[in-house]
């Protein structure tokens, strides 16, 4: 670890940036198809909703908030939603999210585990981390639709 | 003189583990089931505030949101040319609102042979926002109140008092997709602090015994929601004539195989500590959670 400050500090800022790169293409990051294409279109989005909700009804610490809803219809919704908010030529004509969670009491807990869902899903399909990311960054405002507002003013 | 860090550790540790049991025993709140998403809790800093490394973040500690009681405990070595550093503690956080924390550090002077013990509470309060969703970051004021048990060699530096308080304010934020397809999270803390070396040598001095405001930043990115990179800064000031001090670095690796588990590995910069140059070497942590 011995050498000038200056010839050190510079191997690390190299070393680093050598590392960012590294961690930009080994998987292709700069993917500009747009997130739809991503995705696989229609058919990799469908298989996406199918391995999700596999996942949330494996999912102890939510699946009671799924029980005696139509599966079918969240299916066929949830693949409407994906693949328009992706920008396929889809269209979503369900409801607004903040009104299809109102008083379901959807937690910060809830939503997180839901997330966690999707990324399992997404990781049981190798999606790549940057269309992962991509689709949540997308989804990530309608976490303040979904959740219901807290509930005591000191908390 | 060195003996009573270890008990006071035991037994700030078991106060600790006790709020924790009362709290979480009759199913008052949610614990352990956790809540946050992966690694959104952040590890443990050396002085035992939820953050990064060096440099405490807005997050509070623990996997709990705001309907549970969360907790972390975690053990720290720094190891460079002179010195050596270990920091062990424990934490909670309640309701995704506060954070309550303690740590016992060894500062090692490997040349005199001689070791210096301080205990750090703290407390933080998250104010508003959150770390990744919303319009806002997160936001949180804290204080760390820090006793320095082995006083004589600061006091001989011409440090005035072997306790103080440091307090700061922390803005922390996830940016999804931001730089290669990847998550990055950007950290910046204002803190005002009177002490030499984190307090390890002591507070105030004979060159300045006032209030210093120093800056702390952090950024990682996170190559997959398990392994992050990242580098930290954290500014700093002496009030000592007899010993100058320079601003911290680090870059570091972080891996969370788990909602339980942190490890971080880092290469540190503390440049000169105590008269001693170019204070190089490696920091490794390790942070259980819940």
């Amino acid at each position: 670890m011995r050498g000038t400050p200056l010839a050190r500090s510079l191997s690390l800022v190299v070393a680093l940036a050598a590392l960012l790169a590294l961690a930009g293409c080994v998987q292709l990051g700069w993917d500009d198809r747009s997130l739809y294409v991503q995705l696989g279109e229609k058919p990799g989005i469908d298989q996406l909703v199918d391995r999700f909700i596999r996942e949330l009804a494996r999912d102890e610490r939510i699946r009671g908030h799924f029980q005696g809803i139509d599966i079918r219809r969240l299916r066929e919704q949830l693949a409407f939603y994906l693949c328009e908010r992706s920008g396929g030529p889809c269209r979503y004509e369900g409801a607004p999210l903040r009104e299809v969670h109102r008083h379901l009491g959807v937690s910060e807990a809830d939503f997180n585990a839901l997330v966690e869902d999707l990324i399992d899903a997404m990781e049981g399909l190798d999606v790549p981390t940057p269309t992962q990311n991509e689709l949540l960054a997308l989804l990530a405002p309608e976490q303040v639709e979904i959740v219901e507002p807290r509930r005591a003013w000191w908390r | 003189m060195a003996e009573r860090g270890p008990a006071r550790a035991r037994a700030a540790l078991f106060v600790a583990s006790l709020a924790v049991a009362i709290l979480a025993a009759p199913g008052l709140v949610r614990a352990g089931s956790g809540g946050k998403l992966l690694a959104t809790d952040g590890a443990t800093q050396l002085e035992g505030s939820g953050g990064g490394g060096l440099v405490p973040w807005a997050m509070i500690t623990g996997n709990e949101t705001e309907d549970g009681v969360g907790a972390s405990a975690f053990a720290t070595g720094i190891f460079v040319d002179d010195y050596q550093l270990s920091s062990f503690g424990a934490a909670v956080g309640l309701f995704d609102r506060i954070e309550l924390s303690f740590a016992h550090q060894r500062f090692e002077i490997q040349s005199l042979d001689q070791r210096i013990d301080q205990n750090v509470y703290g407390v933080k309060l998250r104010a508003f926002g959150d770390l990744v969703y919303g319009k806002l970051p997160v936001v949180s004021a804290g204080m760390q109140v820090k006793h320095n048990l082995d006083f004589e060699l600061p006091e001989a530096l011409g440090a005035r008092d072997d306790w103080g308080i440091d307090a700061y304010l922390s803005v922390s934020r996830v940016f999804l997709d931001a730089v290669a397809g990847r998550n990055l999270l950007v950290n910046a803390n204002l803190r005002m602090t009177r002490a030499n070396e984190t307090g390890l040598l002591g507070f105030g001095g004979d060159k300045d015994d006032d209030y210093r405001p120093v800056f702390e930043g952090s950024a990682a990115l996170f190559l997959t929601r398990r392994i992050a990179l990242g580098y930290e800064y954290r500014q700093k000031t002496s009030g000592l004539d007899a010993a100058g001090e320079d601003d911290w670095q680090d870059v570091f690796v972080a891996f969370v195989p788990s909602h339980h588990v942190k490890i971080v590995a880092s290469y540190v910069r503390l440049g000169n500590i105590a008269g001693s140059d170019r204070q190089d070497g490696a920091y490794l942590s390790l942070q259980g959670s819940f």
